[in-house]
Order: structure tokens, then sequence, then C-alpha cells
């Protein structure tokens, strides 16, 4: 119980003060680093709550294919990110003030709430106990049955995000040599070879 | 002490708090603002899970799953089009996105 304690309070302060280099780093490349490092401390907090495919899921997912992909954009991209950086004290007020005024609302919502103990039972997927059934077996047995029309749906969202990715990203550039399946197809032995009879003792 | 709902619902809370701080801050960045909508996903992720374990209910993590799969799409599309407008334009400051007039 205190290891636990203790591993929150850990995953939580660098979840904590990563998200915060995030938005405040001079160097994008180094913000996208910090989310790394916030995405896997966040994967820490929900291994503590026993929701171990998410936590793989979130390193998989995030660390390895949506972070790899910023810091491919970040780097990529040749633009000069001081002259981006002006004007981030002139937000500073107005964004403190809405971001304590969130924080306020929040831990007011929050401090309110009590959880219903006759809520809290009423549940509509009960989980099984930990022991008896793995984490990711019990996800399975529900998301295959009865998740499975928005498990397609999630999906062919996915398909559609790779589809518009690339078109969006695809070009064609003029100049470049490249495979002309047509022309290849349509060739023939008359149009491409050309039969010359040479008297011998002379050139062409 | 005892972790509770409330410990995970604080970091959450937190954490969405600094996404929406970073985009105020960074308005001019767009990679920067696409970064804090991740770590505002990322806030509603553990907030699902954390009510998930307290409630002993599984469509938490079911439904925190389905947001995973959109952060992503979502991340992947946005990158797409900041690529092709760096492309077009040679830039990707927010002021300079004005082109629609909108």
């Amino acid at each position: 119980m205190v290891l636990t304690t203790f591993f929150f309070y850990l995953f939580a302060a660098i979840t904590v003060a990563s998200a915060f280099l995030v938005i405040a780093a001079r160097n994008p490349v180094h913000s996208v680093l910090f989310l790394i490092l916030a995405f896997f401390n966040s994967a820490g907090l929900f291994m503590l709550v026993g929701a171990e495919f998410l936590a793989m899921l979130l390193i998989v997912v995030y660390v390895g294919a949506v972070a790899v992909l910023f810091l491919f954009v970040v780097m990529m991209l040749d633009v000069d990110f001081a002259e981006l950086r002006q004007g981030f004290l002139q937000y500073l007020p107005i964004g403190a003030l809405v971001a304590v005024i969130l924080v306020l609302e929040l831990a007011l919502v929050l401090g309110a709430s009590v959880l219903d103990a006759d809520v809290a039972m009423e549940t509509g997927m009960p989980m099984p106990p930990l022991d008896e059934i793995s984490n990711i077996e019990a996800i399975g047995l529900v998301l295959y049955t009865d998740y499975v029309y928005f498990f397609q749906a999630a999906g062919l969202v996915l398909l559609v995000a790779m589809v518009g990715a690339i078109v969006l990203t695809l070009r064609h550039r003029e100049g470049v040599k490249r495979q002309d399946i047509v022309a290849q197809v349509n060739r023939t032995p008359e149009a491409a070879m050309e039969v010359v009879k040479v008297k011998s003792g002379q050139g062409l | 002490m005892a972790i509770g709902l409330g410990h995970y619902l604080t970091v959450g809370a937190i954490l969405f708090t600094l996404g929406v701080f970073g985009i105020f801050i960074n308005r001019k960045n767009v990679i920067i603002i696409l970064m804090s909508i991740e770590l505002i996903l990322l806030a509603v992720n553990i907030n699902l899970v954390a009510f998930s374990f307290y409630l002993n209910d599984l469509a938490g993590q079911i439904f925190a799953l389905f947001i995973l799969t959109v952060a992503a799409a979502e991340a992947a599309i946005g990158l797409a089009i900041l690529v092709v407008f760096f492309r077009n334009r040679g830039s990707i400051a927010v002021e300079d996105i004005n082109m629609m007039k909108g």
C-alpha cells in the first residue's frame, strides 16, 4: 500500500512536471521528448489502477506512433521556432487567469462530488477480478461482443485518417523519372527494335 | 494515506488545465497547440481509467481505447495538414493561416 502511494506520487509528479515542460520548453524537439515522458508516466499511472492493456497501448500507440510522428514533423519543417515564441509573455497573463479559473472550478466540482455507493454498484460492465481473468482478456471479452460496432467504427476512423493523410501529403513532382506502366505494356518488338543489314567491311 | 479516486481526478484536472494553458501561451506555434490537445486527451483518458477502476466498470477502459483511436487519427490528419500548409506557404505561424478569411 505504501509502495502504491509512493509510485502514484512519483508518476503523477513526473507527468505533471513534464506536461508543464511540454508547453514551456523553448525547443519543440524538447517539447516532444517531454510529451513522451508524460505518456510513459501516465502509462505507469494506468498500471497502478490495473489497466494493463491501456498502459501498453499508450506506449505503443502514443509513444511509438503519435509522438514519433510529431518528432518527424518538427524536425522536417524548416521553421524559425524562436520567432514563433514571440508574444509568449504577451499571452501569459490571460492564459494564467483562464488556467487558474479552470483549475479552481475543477477543484470545486471534484471536492464537492461524493461517489454514491448505490451508483458505484450499478455498473454496466462489471470488471472481473484481476487474479481470475487478466485485464486484456476481460477487455477482449466485451470489446468484440458488446462493443463490436464501435470497434468497427474505430477501424473505419483509422482507415479514413490514413487515406486522408496520404491524399493530403501525396504530390507528383515534375521532372522526376518514374515507371510508366502503360508505356511499358504497350511496347511492341516493332517499336522497340530496328533490324539493320550491315554490309561486311562497312559501318553503318 | 490510500490513493483514492480524487487523487487521479486531480492529476487529470491539472493535466487538462496545463493543456488549455499551453494553447493560450503558445498561440503562434501550431505544433505545440497540437501537443496541448494531446495532453488534454491524455487527461480525459486518465479520468476515464480512474473511474473505471473505482466504479469497477470496464466500460471506461473501452471508452479510453476509442479516445486513443480518435486521438491518433486526429494527430495524423492534423500533422498532414500542417505539412501541406508549410509546403504551400513556407510558414506555420497561426496568424498566417488566414487564406480562407473565415
